[in-house]
């Protein structure tokens, strides 16, 4: 066990994916958060935006189909992160043990 | 299995006596409703169900693991509902529909806010705290430091997130059942008290975890019957909807824009924080990720659970405005005295249970009032599950009585139950009376303020140290209840020093007290140069190896 482990950690392969992965969820968390803040900006600094209706004759303003907007891509990003580690990354991760217990 | 027929049987006879009670009793109280029979047997029907659970959930039920993580063996996607019916709280339902029928737009902000938590759970935690971990997040935490120090911490600040939760649901639950069933405040104490501790001392997480699928099912289908309801009225346009409602409502257009809930910027980024890293801190939620086999399944959880609460915060946007239009116009049945000057019934946050009558009668009405009080009572046993494991797990399996066994942990968990069901019910008395508005949102600073610093950089930091790790996080912990005593919600509407007197003028101290805690863990780490430290440093990569690839994570502990 021991041995395999050391393999794992001695493998270039193995830290340029941890490197990779990271790199992408940290991505992903910055991306949920600029959408969550921005719209928080909006309420904060721009009221006026938000009440605009979304056309001529309109009761919706534009803020309800944008927080409605934030709701959907929260949850949208969450499953395009979760595919992603769930096959790609989860193969990698299988490959690089394998390789180490040869 | 016949104390637990006995504790039923005693229970069930504790309910009806109650309900005769209540039906007798005197309506002088303006809050107390008249008895509700429908809510009250759908309730019971519902109690009845999950005790049936809880009953072969006991069976399986033998080890310290079994009681902390179901064996391990439930999907990602039961998970996620459970997870989901962790987190949808009748705070949400009540609180938010009733916040979206008040001021429109405004409900829509403070949803967005509870769902953002959820993927920084997914991108940065989940897997993670599935391969360090084992039974309590604290496991993840102390993984290459000092048990004692860390786990104290740990415990600590768990204790204080479950305290504050458990008393705002336990109050909630007096004030919703004399709204709901007509029954007095003391009987909800007892209900949920009494009824929760049966599930989590027979059935550990498994009934636990049921308890909370079930209820997860019941909201969003009745949530989704209610929207679904509102939509037919309107042809299914959003627009004619959000028309109609603008056209009754007394703020009319503007309920379509932002109001006065975030008062500066401070304040909303502030808030803001609180709720998107207070998530991922929050005790009875990490401990739903050792719950499932792998980290597969664990990110497949909060997939599952960040998708059913959006769904869920829709439905009560759409909620909130169709009780607008349908309850505006008819105040005879659901004002006051049927005059709209004098509110509703039972008070702003009952929108969506008044709704439930408007669209489906009495028979509905029953439903979603039992369903709303069966919210609180599966909160309460999932917050008592995590403090139970915070003291027998952390503090007496790993501090006290370290190298105990599992049947002396296990025993410790159960006494542990039983007192803080015990304490939930005197919590829930005590404060009967008192303002507990900031109470979740104070739970939510302190988790984001402790737990999760403490999380983020043991898990993610190489240079982390136990000394950086504890008193950066107490120095969060004391922070976020200091600040939050001088803020206007506490130090005026709790304290009552005059108005304009709070020291601290933000809505929430997140921002100051999540900040200090980092700063502080980083301080302390980088200063600490102690041989204890270096050792801790050198076990970053063997950490780091079992965090990202789950080589050598406990596996599902099954039979």
């Amino acid at each position: 066990m021991q041995d395999t482990l050391d393999r794992i950690t001695a493998n270039p392969k193995f830290l340029e994916f941890v490197a990779m992965r990271s790199k992408y969820s940290i991505i992903m968390a910055i991306v949920s958060a600029a959408a969550y803040y921005g719209f928080i900006i909006l309420v904060a600094f721009d009221k006026e935006f938000l009440a605009k209706k979304i056309g001529e004759g309109y009761t919706m303003s534009i803020g309800v189909p944008l927080g409605v907007g934030v709701i959907a891509f929260t949850i949208l990003l969450t499953w395009i992160y979760v595919r992603r580690a769930n096959t790609e990354f989860d193969a990698i991760n299988e490959a690089l043990i394998k390789e180490a217990q040869k | 299995m016949t104390k637990f027929t006995k504790i039923l049987a005693g229970l069930l006879a504790l309910a009806v006596a109650g309900g005769a009670i209540a039906a007798g009793a005197d309506l002088g109280n303006t809050q107390k409703q008249a008895t509700n029979w429908t809510a009250i047997v759908m309730f019971a029907i519902f109690v009845g169900g999950t005790l049936y659970i809880t009953k072969w959930a006991a069976s399986k039920t033998k080890s310290a693991a079994d009681f902390y993580t179901g064996g391990g063996g439930i999907t990602g996607f039961q998970n996620g509902l459970a997870i989901a019916g962790d987190y949808m709280s009748a705070a949400s339902f009540l609180g938010i529909s009733g916040l979206v029928f008040a001021n429109g737009f405004d409900g829509l902000i403070f949803s967005i806010g509870w769902l953002v938590g959820w993927p920084v759970i997914t991108f940065l935690m989940a897997e993670r705290l599935r391969n360090l971990g084992k039974f309590t997040f604290a496991d993840v935490a102390s993984y290459r430091f000092a048990q004692t120090p860390v786990r104290i911490f740990a415990a600590s600040a768990s204790l204080v997130i479950v305290a504050f939760y458990m008393i705002a649901q336990m109050v909630g639950a007096g004030q919703l059942i004399k709204v709901l069933f007509g029954m007095e405040y003391m009987y909800a104490e007892i209900l949920v008290g009494v009824v929760m501790m049966m599930y989590v001392l027979f059935g550990g997480m498994t009934a636990t975890t049921w308890v909370q699928i079930i209820k997860a099912c019941m909201l969003l289908g009745g949530a989704t019957f209610m929207a679904v309801s509102v939509l037919l009225q309107f042809g299914f346009s959003p627009e004619a909807l959000f028309t109609k409602a603008v056209e009754v409502h007394s703020k009319h257009d503007a309920l379509m824009s932002p109001g006065a809930l975030i008062k500066d910027p401070v304040s909303a980024i502030s808030v803001g924080m609180a709720l998107m890293f207070g998530t991922a801190g929050l005790p009875h939620i990490l401990m739903r990720f050792f719950t499932v086999p792998n980290a597969k399944e664990a990110r497949k959880s909060v997939a599952w659970a960040t998708t059913w609460i959006g769904y869920f915060y829709i439905l009560t946007f759409i909620i909130g405005f169709g009780a607008i239009t349908n309850l505006i116009q008819n105040p005879g049945d659901f004002y006051v005295g049927g005059e709209l000057a004098k509110g509703l019934k039972g008070g702003g946050n009952m929108a969506a249970v008044h709704l439930a009558k408007a669209v489906g009668g009495d028979l509905f009405l029953g439903f979603i009032s039992a369903v709303a009080f069966a919210t609180i009572l599966a909160v309460v046993a999932g917050l008592t599950l995590s403090g139970a494991s915070a003291v027998s797990h952390d503090l007496y399996a790993s501090v006290f009585a370290k190298g105990c066994s599992s049947e002396s942990e296990l025993r410790v968990s159960k006494i542990t139950t039983v007192a803080l069901g015990i304490l939930a019910m005197v919590l829930g008395i005590a404060f009967e009376k008192e303002n507990v508005a900031y109470m979740v949102m104070l739970a939510f600073v302190i988790a984001c303020s402790s737990n999760f610093p403490v999380l983020f950089m043991s898990v993610l930091w190489k240079n982390c140290t136990t000394r950086g790790a504890v008193v950066g996080g107490f120095v969060g912990l004391a922070s976020a209840v200091i600040l939050t005593i001088g803020s206007a919600s506490v130090w005026e509407a709790v304290m009552l020093n005059p108005k304009g007197s709070a020291w601290f003028p933000y809505n929430s101290a997140a921002i100051f007290s999540m900040s200090a805690a980092f700063f502080t863990i980083w301080l302390v780490s980088i200063l600490d140069n102690s041989a204890q430290a270096q050792k801790e440093r050198a076990l970053y990569p063997s950490q780091q190896l079992r965090s990202e690839t789950g080589l050598g994570a406990s596996g599902a502990s099954g039979h």
